[in-house]
């Protein structure tokens, strides 16, 4: 099966390694994956904060970038989403793009993709995967898959990190009483890893940990999924 | 034209009047403790009702076709209460409609009014033009009555209170109404029972707002549960009810739908308390003279667009205030109006009519767009798309900003991937003010972020980059 991955603006940037981890998952799973170097970004940012205009661009981009493919997927809820919910409104008619988790649950059925991680985890669904796509459980099945994981549930885990976007800036003081609520759950669990299909929603809540050096590290799905007992998940410095 | 009062003279943008309220710390907890209820009883209320997502849809499609054809059934509307003994009265805006109702209580003579809770007559500020015109307007309601008492501001549509705690509310009472009380909630509301008796029993004009009015049979419907609004509907002569246009249904069949949505919605209870309707004026029984008057204010303009306009299907159940991050945090004057919460955040702008005003224009951004709000509707109003759609015209509003100069080179950016390539590179130089893998403060606007948050340290090679050096031999 032949797979195109859009790694995201922000992935690609600052997160290489989950895009590593993507590509080394879905081989490892029987696919051929591609990265087409003309990939930029979904224009997600620009649409949300008002500026339509200057996503039109991007997502004819999009689709130029990824025609004849027939699967394209992203480490991403919110991008996925983007292209998948939003593209379309923009006159733009983006190939078939999901996000990872329904990639391989729903389009490779698979929940056991073979994976060891030797740790205590706790999962946040982020609000694009949860309720512009429905992604539901799944990443949870893909974590109770997974060996040697010990999965804890996070409290109030529907709530949103506060994110947001450009909302982190423009409105900081909400977001930021936002995010103190959502780590007091992840601490409360007693995980050492916070776990998330979005590392924009990663960034966030990885950032106020590291903020209150909280001793909690934010790993996405996709690296987790990724490591195996012979070539296990190693923290990037 | 006069301002809307919809939206509260002097009133901050929302980042700053949430900057103040975020600091109360009362404030948060009563929030958080109010909200967090609702929100677990609302669920449940949902969840046992096998066919909630066919009404929702129900919902939102008797309310399309009531929008669709607005300018036929409000004139129906006027013609089946005519036909049984009222009087429809229709203000293009707020000043029309508190002029309208200043005149009939004048008529009637009344220097005292009571109030069934309405949030058509607090959009219009009717109890300020009324006490302007030498008539004191008492509000019935529990909450209402708290706030009106205490000189306050609502924060919520259905509980406009609920920024209070009942400590609080017992200081107002004391102070309003010179007695000694307990924090009880029994006793807290025996009080008002007492102060509110003698205005029931008294008073010669009511005012009212509608939950819904059925077009073909011209019959009005208010919903509450206290009872309040049962003796301002009967006892009083004259009954005077302010209605937004939107709030039609064409049939009394239709009603089956939002009677099963609405109590759950809002209160989470399978069945509203006091349903009361009332058709025209029935001889000898309940007031002799009724009055309905239809306001505009804002409602045809937000009509004309096409997305923004579902935002008049809403039944003020207030279920996407309870699930709201950002409401819950912010507490409901932040938005600086009647109508806080998702809801406000479109509606209000909309009603306003004018994304140059600034707080309006800061309406739209005061969400983080992650959808809980939409997934609760009853009448399924897509309101981050609304959201999404309101900002680009507070944008537009804007012209050419800082903002606007950053993301148009963004835009540019992104447009090539050699360029994006060149600005990853250039961007990944920041590592080098990194300690321990961590940016901890960035300058303006960056600052914004790391007020409370690490930014990781940007890697030393991109993935494409590596993806170029070890997959692109070939």
């Amino acid at each position: 099966m032949k797979v195109a991955l859009f790694a995201t603006c922000l992935t690609d940037t600052f997160f290489p390694s989950t895009a590593r981890a993507v590509v080394r998952l879905l081989e490892r799973l029987g696919c051929s994956v591609e990265f087409p170097l003309d990939q930029t970004c979904c224009g997600q940012m620009h649409f949300n904060t008002g500026y339509r205009e200057n996503a039109k661009p991007l997502a004819r981009k999009y689709a130029d970038v990824f025609s004849g493919y027939d699967y394209v997927v992203a480490p991403s809820g919110s991008c996925a989403g983007m292209v998948r919910e939003i593209h379309p409104t923009l006159g733009a008619s983006p190939p078939r793009t999901f996000e990872l988790a329904e990639f391989l649950v729903d389009v490779l059925g698979v929940t056991d993709v073979g994976a060891w991680f030797p740790h205590r985890v706790t999962y946040h669904p982020t609000c694009h995967s949860l309720r512009m796509l429905g992604v539901g459980d799944k990443p949870l099945a893909l974590l109770r898959a997974v060996k040697a994981l010990d999965l804890v549930e996070l409290p109030d885990s529907t709530q949103c990190c506060g994110f947001g976007g450009t909302f982190a800036v423009k409105n900081a003081e909400t977001s930021t009483a936002m995010l103190a609520d959502k780590m007091r759950c992840v601490l409360d669990t007693g995980a050492e890893v916070l776990s998330a299909g979005d590392n924009s929603c990663l960034m966030h809540i990885g950032g106020g940990l590291s903020r209150l050096r909280a001793g909690v590290r934010s790993v996405h799905l996709a690296e987790i999924l990724a490591s195996t007992e012979e070539d296990p998940w190693r923290a990037t410095p | 034209m006069a301002r809307n009062p919809v939206t509260w003279l002097g009133s901050p943008t929302f980042p700053k009047a949430a900057k103040a309220a975020l600091n109360d710390t009362q404030l948060r907890q009563n929030l958080r403790k109010a909200t967090g209820t609702i929100r677990e009883r609302r669920a449940a209320a949902v969840t046992e009702m096998t066919d909630w997502e066919q009404l929702r849809v129900a919902g939102e499609q008797i309310k399309d076709d009531v929008l669709a054809r607005l300018d036929t059934l409000l004139v129906e509307l006027e013609e089946s209460v005519t036909a049984r003994g009222g009087v429809v009265h229709w203000a293009r805006d707020a000043e029309e409609a508190n002029r309208i109702v200043l005149d009939l209580c004048r008529q009637e003579n009344a220097s005292e009014v009571v109030k069934v809770k309405s949030m058509a007559t607090a959009e219009i500020g009717l109890n300020e033009a009324l006490e302007a015109g030498g008539v004191q307007a008492i509000e019935t309601d529990l909450a209402e009555l708290i706030v009106q008492l205490g000189d306050d501001r609502p924060s919520h549509i259905l509980v406009p209170a609920i920024h209070r705690n009942r400590s609080e509310i017992r200081e107002i009472f004391q102070r309003r109404m010179g007695v000694e009380l307990s924090d009880e909630p029994a006793d807290l509301a025996e009080a008002a029972r007492v102060y509110l008796r003698e205005k029931f029993l008294t008073t010669k004009v009511a005012i009212s707002g509608a939950n819904f009015a059925v077009a073909d049979t011209g019959s009005i419907v208010v919903l509450e549960s206290e009872g309040n609004g049962r003796m301002c509907l009967t006892l009083p002569e004259t009954l005077i009810t302010v209605m937004g246009i939107e709030k039609l249904v064409p049939t009394w069949q239709d009603l089956e739908v939002f009677l099963q949505l609405l109590p759950r919605s809002s209160t989470a209870e399978r069945m509203n308390p006091y349903t009361s309707v009332w058709t025209g004026v029935t001889p000898g029984d309940g007031p002799q003279s009724f009055h309905l008057v239809l306001i505009d204010n804002g409602r045809t303009a937000t009509l004309h667009d096409s997305v923004g306009r579902q935002a008049l299907r809403c039944i003020r159940c207030s279920a996407c205030l309870n699930v709201c991050p950002v409401y819950e945090r912010t507490g409901g004057q932040s938005y600086g109006s009647v109508y806080p919460g998702p809801i406000g955040a479109i509606l209000t702008p909309q009603l306003v009519g004018d994304m140059h005003d600034p707080q309006a224009a800061s309406l739209p951004y005061a969400s983080s767009l992650c959808g809980a709000c939409f997934e609760v509707c009853p009448v399924r109003i897509d309101i981050p798309s609304v959201l999404t759609h309101l900002r680009a015209e507070a944008v537009e509003a804007k012209g050419r900003t800082a903002e606007s100069v950053a993301m148009a080179a963004a835009a540019w950016v992104f447009a090539e991937a050699s360029r994006y390539e060149k600005a990853q590179k250039a961007g990944s130089l920041a590592r080098f003010f990194a300690k321990d893998g961590r940016i901890t403060s960035l300058p303006w606007p960056g600052s914004k972020w790391t007020s409370s948050r690490d930014v990781p340290a940007p890697p030393a090679e991109s993935f494409r980059s590596w993806w170029r050096k070890n997959r692109c031999q070939k």
